[in-house]
């Protein structure tokens, strides 16, 4: 197998398994279809954009959190911005997350926020590994003069 | 009332105003109206696929303001929770200065009663976020199509 045929397999199977492993779902191919030669870096663009909200989102929880008197609405609006996000992109690890902080929230149980915010942490700074990952293996294919598959 | 007969080519010149001159393509304007820039991005991305010309505004302020200032659209997109003015005072703010354009909530997980208020607030359709779909979106492109053939209404069966 040649550079470029090689390199997109392993495109594609990585590919695959974000979506296997429940990283990302539909709508993240949704994105990648928007990708296209007027705008070969949609997709960038927008995960960086999801990145940078969700390190603030992070940062204007954690701060909530660590209030003598928690207001948990105002947590939970930070929650609920960064469900719509990670729900808009295709994070759905990240919205699942989400999903379990709000319940917390609504009882206004400080620790269970707590463990929460770290599992959101987590999930979402693998997941920019995986999609840096992801958009290395591009560069790659495109660099060897190849184009990137589309994966179903 | 006179029905012409609706064939393709009278459809054609009716629609004029709105076409592209080198693509013969319908181009339709858009506004998102929407706080968070990363839904501006994704919806102005799916909109322009589809042969839109989008604007963006980040509040329900700015929209209202864009109005005011003298622009239309055929469509306005209005995001619900948005700081300064959100998407039902935005809607209400519209619909008392008299736009008719057609205006399509957009919001994500919203309470029954909230989706409520926001449809009375003036919206012609709800949809859920995000706006991806591009099977929500056709129909309203048919729709702003249809509306913009003079001859309205149900034809005449002889």
């Amino acid at each position: 197998m040649d550079v470029i045929s090689q390199l997109q397999r392993q495109f594609i199977d990585y590919t695959s398994s974000l979506y296997r492993e429940g990283y990302v779902d539909d709508q993240f191919s949704q994105l990648q279809k928007l990708q296209d030669e007027s705008n070969p870096d949609f997709v960038v663009e927008v995960v960086s954009l999801f990145f940078d909200d969700c390190q603030k989102l992070v940062q204007n929880m954690a701060q909530a959190l660590e209030q003598q008197n928690v207001d948990f609405r105002q947590v939970d609006s930070h929650v609920h911005q960064l469900k719509g996000s990670s729900s808009s992109v295709g994070a759905s690890r990240v919205k699942n997350a989400c999903i379990a902080f709000r319940t917390f929230c609504e009882a206004q149980n400080r620790e269970g926020c707590l463990r929460c915010l770290q599992q959101v942490n987590q999930e979402y700074s693998v997941l920019k590994n995986k999609l840096q990952q992801l958009f290395r293996l591009e560069q790659q294919i495109i660099a060897a003069g190849g184009s990137i598959p589309m994966v179903e | 009332m006179e029905f012409e007969e609706d064939s393709t080519a009278s459809k054609r010149m009716k629609i004029a105003e709105n076409e592209d001159p080198i693509t013969n393509k319908v181009q339709f304007s858009a506004l998102i109206v929407d706080d968070d820039p990363l839904i501006r991005k994704i919806h102005s991305e799916v909109l322009k696929s589809l042969g839109f010309q989008t604007q963006v505004a980040k509040s329900g302020k700015e929209a209202v303001d864009l109005y005011r200032a003298g622009a239309n659209f055929d469509i306005v997109f209005m995001d619900m929770q948005m700081p300064v003015m959100n998407g039902i005072e935005a809607t209400k703010e519209l619909r008392g200065m008299g736009v008719s354009t057609k205006i399509v909530g957009v919001s994500s997980e919203c309470s029954e009663s909230e989706i409520e208020a926001f449809i009375l607030a003036g919206l012609d359709l709800y949809y859920a976020k995000p706006l991806t779909d591009a099977n929500k979106i056709i129909p309203l492109i048919e729709d702003l199509k249809n509306k913009s053939v003079p001859n309205e209404g149900p034809k005449k069966t002889m």
